[in-house]
């Protein structure tokens, strides 16, 4: 049901975006002598920038971590924050919670509720530690994600992680969004 | 209903640093008298102390020359209405002191994920690229100079109201209701400046990035916003604030605020959600089986009473009952107003302007007897979605969603006049 949702999503911009290409095919002559603003960014431009992490894998930089490694990058730069395993706080708790989703009190964790991998690259990468943001490099990345992963117990402590075999892993929390149904309520 | 607060502070003796401060009034009505024979540098700083300094009304106004002109202008230091900062991450616009439908620049509520960046616009570049027929980079002067547009729109925060899916929790309008705000906004369509990059036929998402320490993202289906969306470099007239996004965000009318992504650098085209963080484990609203629902983008019709509301003592007698309804649907139809807890319902006045995806303005004269009662509001838009009531929304949703909670607000007035927050 997701996908399909998805895809009619993707038919709407086909057809709504096709109009924005085809008038652009059609008046390349407008095109040309048009706003004639901005200019074309270079891979220089976008170096610095182009930091997000697809669940196809695509975005990964080359690099290398486990868990092993992990440890040590999470006990100085995370667990001041997030806990000594992850799961003290005083901010987002990060491991443990599964099987408590559906219960009256939910625990939303890395383990138990994100459902793609890539997304932890992409998020530590980009926004932590939360003092100084995308201040790691891509061998502790991967390393914090694979300790990560490994407390949640979604692979051995001894897993490398890389730009192959981090998009590999399945969460255990995959499969658990639906997309939007509203309006739901009844009327009163 | 007037703040019982600013009364008191007005009603005080003025002490002897009130005195000090009458005289350095006087210093610089006289000076003001006077200007076009006084130094700049003199008038300067005498301005710049007198506004340091709160200023207090004569015993009569037309006796004495008031004050200078300013350069960027305060309100009167009368008005103590401000925003309620909440930790690190935000702050509340105070409705229950509101008028009308717009929120002052610098009472919109604020919402960032790691703070709010300083970012100097000679040297911000908004990068498009991905599914595009090249990639492209524009200035702030580049995006300036494209034709403007401007509208209208309410801006809410998905988390609006989160606290009160369990029990009645914020004491007043601002803490239960203060995430949503309205202003005009300025900017060009974000269509237009596709036209101009040129938009790849199989790009279906959007993922738009701010500047900000967060690197804030979050994936949009191109289909459903490109009717609306605009880059927005100005609010109110007058550049965005640094907290909305200066100097360009993204403006998704009716869409959640966490969307309309603030301090906007990148958009980049793809085939498919990037599931960034923020639409994975954040912004997703979890159901009682377990399943959360992704990609909840739109903010459904929603109202509440910003006066009487929590927190304000009225007096028995008449009392013009007054609040904001809005929907990311579109228009605002009809607004209803219960004083006896939702049993029978009037229709309330709505005040013009009415626009699409905008605070709208409804009020009902009212007489209040003194007995305990409890107030409520629903509303419906324009596509007759009507406001739940909060015993129909749990039902759907279960108390764990966190995000979209659009719930009719019940407030009590007690027989001593107090007003608090209740669940009925």
């Amino acid at each position: 049901m997701y996908m399909r949702n998805v895809m009619m999503m993707g038919l709407i911009t086909v057809l709504s975006v096709g109009i924005l290409w085809s008038s652009e095919a059609a008046d390349q002559q407008d095109r040309m002598y048009g706003y004639g603003l901005g200019r074309p960014a270079t891979d220089l431009d976008l170096q610095h920038w182009n930091i997000d992490v697809a669940p196809t894998g695509e975005g990964l930089p080359p690099g290398r971590g486990t868990a092993r490694q992990g440890a040590a990058i999470y006990a100085t730069k995370c667990a001041s924050c997030h806990g000594p395993t992850g799961q003290e706080g005083p901010m987002d708790r990060l491991v443990g919670g599964a099987g408590t989703l559906g219960s009256q009190k939910p625990v939303k964790t890395i383990g138990s509720y994100w459902p793609y991998a890539t997304t932890l690259y992409d998020y530590v990468y980009r926004a932590m530690p939360f003092p100084a943001p995308q201040s790691l490099s891509s061998d502790e990345v991967y390393s914090v994600v694979a300790w990560l992963l490994y407390q949640n117990g979604i692979i051995a402590e001894d897993t490398i992680l890389d730009v192959h075999s981090l998009p590999a892993i399945r969460m255990p929390n995959h499969n658990g969004f639906v997309p939007d149904p509203r309006p739901d309520v009844p009327k009163n | 209903m007037k703040n019982s607060l600013q009364k008191e502070k007005r009603d005080e003796p003025r002490d002897e640093a009130d005195t000090e401060k009458t005289a350095l009034l006087d210093r610089r009505s006289l000076l003001a008298g006077t200007a076009g024979i006084v130094s700049a540098i003199v008038m300067r700083s005498v301005t710049r102390s007198a506004e340091a300094a709160m200023l207090v009304a004569p015993d009569d106004p037309t006796r004495v020359p008031g004050a200078a002109p300013t350069a960027y202008g305060q309100r009167s230091t009368y008005e103590q209405s401000v925003r309620v900062p909440r930790s690190w991450w935000g702050s509340l616009t105070p409705l229950q002191d509101s008028h009308g439908i717009l929120t002052p620049s610098a009472l919109h509520f604020e919402r960032h994920h790691n703070g709010v960046p300083v970012i100097d616009p000679e040297h911000h570049r908004l990068m498009i690229h991905g599914l595009v027929a090249q990639p492209w980079a524009f200035t702030m002067d580049d995006l300036k100079r494209f034709p403007a547009t401007s509208r209208l729109a309410f801006i809410e925060c998905s988390g609006n109201s989160a606290i009160e899916w369990k029990a009645p929790t914020g004491q007043s309008v601002q803490q239960t209701h203060g995430l949503t705000s309205t202003s005009e906004w300025t900017g060009v369509a974000l269509k237009t400046v596709l036209q101009e990059v040129g938009v790849k036929p199989d790009a279906s998402w959007i993922l738009a990035e701010g500047s900000d320490a967060a690197a804030m993202t979050r994936s949009l289906p191109l289909a459903l916003l490109i009717e609306e969306a605009l880059l927005c470099y100005a609010q109110n007239g007058e550049p965005l604030r640094p907290e909305q996004g200066y100097p360009l965000r993204l403006l998704l009318p009716g869409w959640e605020g966490n969307t309309c992504i603030k301090w906007l650098r990148r958009l980049k085209f793809g085939t498919a959600p990037f599931m960034t963080r923020e639409e994975t484990s954040q912004y997703t609203d979890l159901m009682s089986d377990g399943t959360a629902r992704q990609f909840t983008m739109l903010m459904e019709a929603k109202s509440v009473i910003t006066s009487p509301s929590g927190g304000q003592r009225v007096q028995p007698g008449f009392i013009d009952i007054r609040g904001l309804a809005w929907s990311g649907r579109g228009r605002i139809a009809q607004v209803e107003v219960s004083t006896d807890g939702g049993r029978s319902w009037q229709q309330a006045v709505l005040q013009d302007p009415i626009l699409p995806k905008c605070h709208t303005r409804f009020c009902l004269p009212w007489r209040w007897n003194g007995a305990d009662v409890i107030l409520q509001s629903r509303c419906l838009d324009e596509t007759g979605y009507v406001q739940p009531t909060r015993a129909a929304l749990v039902a759907v949703r279960g108390v764990n969603s966190v995000y979209h909670y659009n719930a009719i607000q019940s407030w009590k007035i007690a027989a001593d006049g107090q007003v608090s927050n209740v669940h009925a």
